[in-house]
């Protein structure tokens, strides 16, 4: 499943241009241009999977801060559920790799007291639907103690794994938990599209002093992507709370987060044929949402359409839209803004079922079309 | 082993005469099958059978010893040969030994004496035996892709849902985790709906939208998903059952990796408290996906795990052992003293799923050990040949009627087709008016009826 050869020329100038504007704008220490003259030699830029990436930030900051440690069902002896963490168990040992029972309000409770009392604990949830076993810990505990404390007590604890949507696994299995975890303040939300913010997300995450909510997702892991050798140093992380603009556009703004990133660039490849430019934009962090880039982005196209692998109600795509009526982009558009989401219904598990209840790229051109009134 | 062969031999040679004893468990049946057919009666009948198809090679009889079911070594409580025997020969009716349970706050236990007549073991091998092709059909399907997403089989521990529903009645209820193929179909439904489900078709008993870990009968509530979840579901149940004073009882399963839920102590709490109408089921197949019993529990007596509530641990791969426990455990509840928990030692023969080839963690040696030597069915079988219930031919009849059956099945599992997309929002609520769903657009306007 190889990004087609328009998209990975177009992702490095996107790069390029994304790094211009940064240096230009002053904002955010992004690392990605600290060239370390005597780290390993990187190779050029390599086609590396988001589960490869994944495994390399883990690798690459448990070596770097040792009180990181990685807890979960299956992560060590078992290379991890998805061999996310492959290798890291036979690396780093019983102390920073720990297999646990299947437990999970008890081992989340667990990885939360190490983060109070000084270690930096990556909890791995092998969906995030075993998470709602355990979601008082990560909102009780973990998301509300810094403000309780008043700034006393931090939690500086990772929770990742697979969110949302796969391939024939059901409604118990298939939620995605992007809504319920960003309506939390004292939580932070990332959730990654390709290698590179996998990658990067992840290490920032890790370094962050605060709790977050780190979604992966299944179906994008076995995925490869491009990764330019910036990307492949120990020391690139990408910003959590600021989106990424993947593709320009004049006459319509996508805004989306994880796997239907590469939708919306399918839908934007299939629509410039027929001279519809769509701008393509990677939230990358759901909560604290960079609203300014996307109100930025409609100020520009004046068409505002969200697309979310989640539910529709009180879902990523609704607070967008009640963000952008609240802010200066308002007047600037030209239409309703339109959300593309997962059907209102639990998950089937028919395959016909199934593929109708997900945004597909034909639902997100005809979205397109309809906000464009085409 | 050894002590126990030269036991053998040397009873063997002082009844025969001989002076060396058998050095080998081969030599040790070569001298016992000669011995036998020359002291049977039917020794004629012997020469006749000759002119009919060959016969299988000697099925030999090797009890279970009281160890734990990873123990390599077997105690022959007898050691007999098959022989085939004409249809007039066949025993109606057999008491036999099962082992003795281990037992936790309780002064007696199930009886140590099982009553099987001829009609209850072929009914039980036959469900035994559905069960496992039905599931290997299934694995053959998945590795064709025509069943995807989660697939968690069964076989080898067939004994625990055949025991189960022959201990049970039909107006009692079960509830289980993922692992529910077998038990969807103890409690009746079809071999064909059940694989239709897994293949994801309109004829499936959940109509394709359930799939393989949520399918449903009257009696029977799943098929559940996320692991332990179940079992306060099933302690539920068991309050409805002595709310409505129908004296009904829960089964409740989970496996070993569940019994370290929270949820299941909270459970156990209130039935223990309110004497719940529920037997809480522990399947220890010894690994919860990826991790032994021993990584994953301080302590592995399942059984104890109840603490103030009555435990039995029972040998879950003998299918007499199992009913007896359950009617055992059945009993105890129907007379109002409350919750038992039960621990069936059983295996599992495949991964935990389709996706986990179930050798990463434990050796192939081991699987085959218990294949070979500790077979749920061939048990069954074993017990039913032994003591002339049944002749091997009439078994042999039965397992080629079941596979035909499980064929025809698959076939229809396959050519059916997919649920109609208009049935894709049914369903989300009961006795409502029609409502509408949003599709993935806000101009794709479905509908949803009841």
């Amino acid at each position: 499943m190889l990004a087609p050869p328009s998209h990975r020329r177009k992702d490095r100038f996107k790069m390029a241009l994304s790094m211009k504007s940064v240096l230009r704008s002053g904002r955010n220490a992004v690392s990605i241009l600290r060239r370390r003259a005597f780290h390993r030699s990187a190779p050029a830029a390599a086609q590396v999977t988001v589960r490869d990436a994944l495994n390399q930030a883990l690798d690459e900051e448990l070596e770097r801060d040792e009180r990181v440690f990685l807890l979960g069902e299956e992560v060590a002896q078992y290379d991890g559920a998805y061999k996310v963490s492959r290798g890291l168990w036979k690396k780093y040992g019983d102390k920073r790799i720990i297999d646990t029972p299947i437990s999970e309000m008890g081992f989340t409770g667990i990885a939360v007291g190490a983060a109070m009392a000084g270690l930096r604990p990556i909890c791995e949830f092998m969906t995030f639907n075993f998470s709602m076993q355990a979601i008082d810990q990560v909102i009780n505990s973990a998301a509300k103690t810094y403000y309780m404390s008043a700034g006393l007590q931090a939690v500086p604890i990772v929770f990742r794994g697979p969110n949302g949507a796969s391939a024939g696994v059901a409604a118990q299995h298939s939620q995605c938990f992007a809504a319920w975890y960003a309506h939390c303040p004292g939580l932070k939300v990332v959730s990654p599209w390709n290698s590179e913010d996998a990658k990067g997300l992840l290490k920032s995450a890790i370094r962050d002093d605060n709790p977050v909510v780190f979604l992966e997702n299944e179906l994008m892991y076995g995925v490869p992507f491009e990764m330019s050798d910036e990307a492949q140093s120990k020391d690139f992380t990408v910003p959590i709370g600021k989106a990424k603009v993947e593709r320009q556009g004049t006459h319509v703004t996508l805004v989306s987060h994880s796997r239907y990133v590469g939708h919306c660039l399918d839908a934007a490849a299939v629509l410039a044929k027929e001279g519809i430019e769509c701008e393509v934009i990677n939230l990358r962090t759901i909560r604290p949402m960079d609203v300014e880039s996307i109100e930025a982005s409609v100020m520009k196209t004046n068409h505002l359409v969200t697309v979310e692998g989640g539910w529709p109600q009180f879902g990523v795509g609704a607070e967008i839209c009640a963000r952008i009526m609240e802010g200066p982009a308002f007047n600037y558009l030209d239409a309703p803004a339109t959300r593309v989401t997962g059907v209102d219904i639990p998950m089937p598990y028919a395959k016909i079922l199934e593929d109708n209840s997900v945004p597909q790229i034909k639902d997100i051109i005809f979205s397109i079309k309809k906000t464009l009134n085409m | 082993m050894q002590n126990l062969l030269s036991l053998l031999s040397n009873a063997l040679c002082r009844i025969t005469g001989r002076t060396a004893g058998a050095q080998t468990v081969s030599e040790l049946l070569i001298g016992l099958s000669e011995y036998v057919s020359l002291t049977s009666p039917s020794a004629p009948d012997l020469a006749q059978t000759q002119r009919l198809p060959p016969k299988p090679p000697p099925v030999v009889a090797l009890r279970a010893s009281a160890a734990l079911l990873a123990s390599t070594s077997l105690a022959a409580a007898a050691a007999r040969v098959v022989a085939s025997r004409s249809s007039t020969d066949l025993t109606p009716q057999v008491t036999l030994d099962i082992k003795k349970c281990d037992l936790h706050c309780l002064e007696e236990g199930p009886p140590v004496k099982a009553t099987l007549t001829r009609e209850q073991g072929l009914q039980y091998y036959r469900t035994m035996q559905t069960v496992r092709r039905m599931e290997l059909k299934a694995d053959q399907l998945y590795k064709q892709k025509i069943i995807r997403g989660f697939c968690h089989l069964y076989d080898g521990q067939e004994a625990c849902a055949a025991g189960v529903e022959a201990a049970i009645t039909p107006s009692d209820h079960v509830i289980t985790a993922y692992r529910a193929h077998a038990y969807t179909y103890t409690r009746g439904v079809a071999v064909k709906e059940i694989l239709c489900e897994l293949t994801g078709r309109r004829g499936g008993v959940s109509k394709g939208k359930g799939g393989s870990m949520h399918m449903y009968a009257p009696r029977f509530y799943g098929g559940n998903g996320i692991v332990g979840a179940q079992v306060p579901l099933g302690a539920g149940i068991a309050l409805a059952c002595q709310y409505q004073g129908n004296n009904q009882l829960c089964v409740t399963l989970y496996g070993d990796g569940a019994a370290n839920q929270g949820q299941l102590f909270e459970a156990f709490n209130m039935a223990a408290l309110w004497k719940l109408p529920c037997v809480f089921i522990c399947e220890n197949n010894q690994y919860s996906m990826g991790m032994s019993t021993e990584r994953a529990s301080a302590s592995t007596d399942y059984y104890k795990r109840g603490d103030y509530i009555p435990g039995l641990r029972v040998d879950g791969m003998d299918v007499l052992c199992v009913r007896e426990a359950v009617k055992f455990a059945a009993d105890f509840c129907r007379a109002g003293k409350g919750p038992i928990v039960m621990e069936l030692q059983t295996y599992r023969y495949h991964g935990h799923s389709m996706s986990d080839p179930g050798v990463s963690y434990r050796s192939r040696e081991e699987v085959q050990e218990v294949r070979s030597k500790n077979d749920p069915i061939a048990l069954l079988k074993e017990q039913m040949l032994s003591n002339n219930m049944a002749s091997v031919e009439e078994l042999k009849e039965l397992d080629v009627t079941i596979r035909k059956e499980v064929e025809e099945a698959a076939r229809f599992a396959t050519a059916d087709p997919e649920p109609p997309l208009d049935d894709m929002c049914n369903h989300i609520f009961k006795n409502d008016p029609p409502l509408e769903v949003r599709g993935t657009n806000p101009w794709s306007r479905l509908r949803s009826v009841s």
